[in-house]
């Protein structure tokens, strides 16, 4: 360390941007644990039958399950393009 | 009541079998009888950490497999009373460890007076890591400060709550306990490395301790001395300190700061740093 570097100001830390990354991916990543494991492959076999009539894009066909106290719910969110 | 702790993490190469060996020996050196599984089929490390690589004739598979008798397989170990090691085989068939096999192990173990059964877990969130797990009652997550092994930890906690026998029969939860190896605070300081309070507020589970980053590991492992038996190195010290937290013991955290350094060092140092 050298002298003028007490008073220097330090960049922004490395560790507090990996702090921020862990807790966005892993809140991400715990919201999908208890997800059915058939999710991927429903997905997948929605894109092909959708394919049939309409090209969309595989990022816009979302599968997810929404739970409560009392219920889940299979939700699915297709987003077509503008002009069919 | 034998008590099943697995040493996991999802990653690899974070210091899983060094902490197994640590925490089985501290565990016998109090007077515990203490059996430490290398689960780590086809690598094996477990014996050459321990220094009993030479001693190995039957191991955990031939003992599944029916081949040998727990007897023949188990190793004393000719520094601490109490302490046993129970090697693994070479096999690269992985998938031979069945989970009415190692249950069967288990059981014979705690019929013999085992107190302890500590369980070095293999990498990844696979068969084998689940297999190993899959039987605990504590686990200890061994968790480097830094973001892929953060992650993985968290996805074995994750596996820990749903796949592990008492998840699955609705029975109370594996007991968590955070260890946080090869932490360094200078880097902390630096704010090159997540903090121990970084990574205890993701992970949310209990800290047992911190081992710090240290020359001594190497050491130990060169000639085959788990470092706890290295009283002078803080790396050994604090595994001391991590086992008698595990024990339910409360005991102040150390080796976590950078030794302070003076004004005058901090302005003329810079050449003995
Ligand atoms: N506290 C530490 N300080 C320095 N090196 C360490 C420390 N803990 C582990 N290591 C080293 O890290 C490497 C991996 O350790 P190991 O216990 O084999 O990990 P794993 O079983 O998780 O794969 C080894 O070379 C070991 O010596
Ligand atoms: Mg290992």
């Amino acid at each position: 360390m050298s002298f003028l570097d007490i008073f220097r100001r330090r960049p922004e830390a490395s560790a507090s941007i990996a702090k921020e990354r862990l807790q966005l991916i892993l809140q991400h990543e715990r919201a999908g644990r208890d997800d059915p494991e058939f999710l991927p492959r429903l997905q997948k076999d929605l894109l092909a039958v959708i394919g049939k009539y309409v090209a969309i894009r595989e990022d816009h066909l979302a599968v997810s399950v929404q739970r409560n106290s009392h219920s889940a719910v299979l939700e699915i969110n297709i987003e077509l393009p503008p002009k069919m | 009541m034998a008590t099943v702790v697995t040493v996991t993490s999802g990653k690899g190469g974070v210091g899983k079998t060094t902490s197994s060996a640590a925490i089985g020996t501290g565990l016998a050196m109090r007077g515990h009888k203490t059996v430490i599984i290398d689960f780590d089929v086809g690598l094996r490390n477990l014996d050459l950490i321990m220094g009993c690589e030479r001693r190995v004739v039957f191991d955990f598979v031939n003992v599944i497999n029916g081949e040998a008798n727990l007897s023949q397989a188990l190793i004393k170990d000719k520094r601490v009373e109490n302490l046993f090691i129970f090697p693994t085989s070479q096999t690269r068939d992985k998938d031979v460890l069945t989970v009415q096999g190692v249950e069967k192990v288990l059981n014979d173990l705690k019929g013999q007076g085992f107190e302890y059964i500590i369980c070095d877990s293999p990498a990844g969130i696979e068969h084998g890591a689940v297999t190993a797990l899959y039987f605990a009652d504590e686990a200890v997550v061994v968790t480097n400060p830094e973001v892929s092994s953060v992650r993985d930890s968290d996805r074995i906690l994750g596996i820990l709550a749903s796949k592990s026998r008492r998840a699955v029969r609705g029975e109370a939860p594996v007991k968590e306990h955070l260890l946080i190896t090869r932490y360094s605070p200078a880097r902390v300081e630096r704010g090159e490395m997540l903090t121990v309070k970084d990574v205890q507020d993701i992970l949310a589970i209990p800290l047992m301790g911190v081992i710090p980053e240290s020359t001594a590991v190497l050491k130990a492992s060169n000639t085959g001395t788990p470092v706890i038996l290295d009283e002078e190195s803080e790396a050994g010290m604090a595994y001391k300190d991590a086992v008698g937290r595990f024990v339910g013991e409360q005991r102040a955290f150390r080796f976590m700061d950078v030794p302070k350094k003076g004004l005058f060092q901090k302005l003329f140092g810079a050449a003995a740093s």
